[in-house]
């Protein structure tokens, strides 16, 4: 059985989608789009209007592949429900209808907008201080990370596309070996299989070259005709991986061993909703170009919890840039840096956190700083928290008035404000969440 | 030598963690990245991160190891006023670990 990956992020790119769908003799394609904040900022579009709060990329993705995938008979698997699995669903029924794809069978599942929960309830926070109370007089939302239960549901009632709000990102590519091949929910083994092939596929190209190429010692040929890659399963919950012949990138047994790794943390226990898999003893082997054997992860009973992402107001940044050249850019940029400070408190406008990057010197670098020569240019990055707006705004701004009241020489200056929306973890009861699936017909 | 010519890297995230996997190009290397490259030195190469703490986690069957930055990104993707908020920079930087090239 052959699942491809049609998106491992929210902006992802959409034609290596497409060339899936016609090229890649699929069974699934399943996009992952969710950012843990991404869901936070769907919400705050749904709250502003009520029909919104999903994916804003969806019905382009959609018009895109639709059709295709219909002719096919390839059900589509997405979390690009978001905060609005619903409103997503009847986005989908409109596209198909405007497509004359008729009897298109669009699955909403829903249940894993948990903020009534959260709102009566208090958990402890996990990696920081206190519990979920605090946070709720700010908080915006509250998702639960689903399994695969749901999805598997919408498959079984004959789903041509299935749209979720918060899942886990494995259990996108779970769910249809689950229902394909009747596995059963307690089989932790297997389960653990299914979660590593999902683990593998779920940030697409990453797995084929993306995030990968270093020229000189990690080249990778097309890189910018990037395919994005599939997995063929069997029962027992091996798989292989591929792309499509003749699309860029490369899926190498090095590409898979950094995709492995990527965000797990501790490789024995990786935390799902169905299953806590253990990618410890995987194995890798190469069996052909672009085509790799991936086998060897286990599984170890679930959690009893459900982890919970809360995403809640935090305030503002504010932030300014210039630019300094020439000998003593850097000095001048440290001089400006100070001046927006003093300027700031004789204004008495509250800031908090007020950072000076030198971006070409320490902006990304947390190395030891290495004795080099003066750069030919700096550009100072400004930044810092605010309450409100307005102040946040006056930081940008002073960064901007140094064109003429500050040091010699500061070029290209801007300045950018954004809300903050934090989010918070924790975890809640499994039996406190109902998951239910919602059918719509085209 | 520099580590870069014995491994290359990934870096991801979660919360305020950063997570750095270093393999080793040839399984033949991994003893040696595995006695060298250790938590220690790997929280020593970063002052500029305020980690709670860095563990390591040992993938001997593909020559790999895991490390664990917990508090990398002070306040977590979210909140950090930081320029690379996930921290995806921080596993090249780590290339730059100077290996001794006269470990047995």
């Amino acid at each position: 059985m052959r699942i491809g990956s049609g998106a491992g992020f929210s902006g992802d790119r959409i034609e290596p989608a497409l060339e899936l769908v016609e090229r890649g003799d699929l069974d699934y394609l399943a996009f992952e789009c969710l950012a843990e904040r991404t869901i936070g900022i769907a919400h705050a579009s749904r709250q502003s209007n009520g029909r919104l709060g999903f994916d804003p990329l969806l019905e382009r993705r959609m018009r895109t592949v639709l059709a295709a995938a219909k002719q096919r008979s390839v059900p589509i698997i997405t979390n690009m429900g978001a905060a609005n699995p619903l409103g997503a669903a009847n986005a989908v029924i409109a596209i198909a209808r405007e497509m004359k794809l008729d009897s298109l069978k669009v699955a909403a599942v829903l249940g894993d907008d948990v903020t009534e929960i959260i709102r009566h309830g208090d958990f402890p926070l996990l990696d920081c201080e206190g519990s979920s109370r605090s946070l709720v007089p700010s908080m915006v939302s509250a998702n639960a990370y689903l399994g695969a239960e749901g999805i598997v549901a919408a498959l079984q009632q004959g789903a041509d596309v299935v749209i979720t709000g918060r899942v886990c990102d494995p259990a996108l590519f779970l769910a249809p070996l689950i229902h394909e091949f009747s596995w059963k929910m307690d089989d932790w083994t297997r389960l653990g299989r299914g979660t590593l092939v999902g683990h593998l596929l779920e940030c697409a190209g990453q797995l084929t070259g993306g995030y990968f190429a270093d020229p000189g010692r990690k080249d990778v040929v097309g890189l910018a005709r990037l395919g994005f890659p599939f997995a063929d399963i069997d029962q027992d919950g091996s798989a292989i991986f591929s792309k499509v012949a003749g699309s860029g990138g490369s899926l190498t047994v090095a590409t898979c061993k950094e995709q492995l790794l990527y965000e797990v943390l501790d490789p024995r226990a990786y935390l799902q909703a169905d299953v806590i898999a253990d990618f410890s003893e995987v194995t890798i082997d190469p069996v052909g170009d672009d085509v790799v054997a991936i086998a060897g992860a286990k599984g170890h009973r679930r959690p009893d919890t459900l982890k919970v992402s809360i995403s809640y107001d935090d305030g503002w940044v504010g932030q300014g840039q210039i630019s300094y050249a020439g000998p003593g850019a850097c000095a001048r940029a440290e001089l400006a840096f100070e001046i927006v400070r003093e300027r700031l408190s004789l204004t008495g406008v509250v800031v908090n956190d007020l950072t000076l990057d030198l971006i070409g010197v320490n902006s990304v670098a947390r190395t030891a700083p290495i004795e080099a020569l003066e750069p030919r240019e700096v550009l100072a990055r400004i930044s810092g928290r605010a309450h409100d707006r307005s102040s946040a705004e006056r930081i940008g701004a002073e960064v901007e008035a140094l064109y003429t009241n500050g040091p010699a020489g500061g070029g290209g200056a801007s300045s950018a404000t954004r809300k903050i929306l934090a989010i918070a973890s924790t975890l809640i009861p499994r039996d406190s969440v109902e998951v239910s699936v919602e059918m719509l017909v085209a | 030598m520099l580590l870069s010519e014995l491994a290359h890297v990934r870096s991801g995230d979660k919360g305020d963690t950063s997570q750095i996997s270093v393999i080793a190009y040839r399984l033949g290397d991994y003893p040696l990245l595995a006695e060298w490259v250790t938590a220690d030195r790997v929280a020593a190469h970063f002052p500029g991160l305020a980690c709670r703490r860095v563990s390591r986690f040992e993938l001997p069957g593909i020559g790999a190891l895991n490390f664990v930055l917990e508090g990398a990104m002070p306040g977590g993707v979210t909140r950090t006023l930081a320029l690379d908020a996930h921290g995806k920079t921080l596993a090249m930087q780590l290339l730059s670990l100077d290996i001794p090239d006269d470990l047995p």
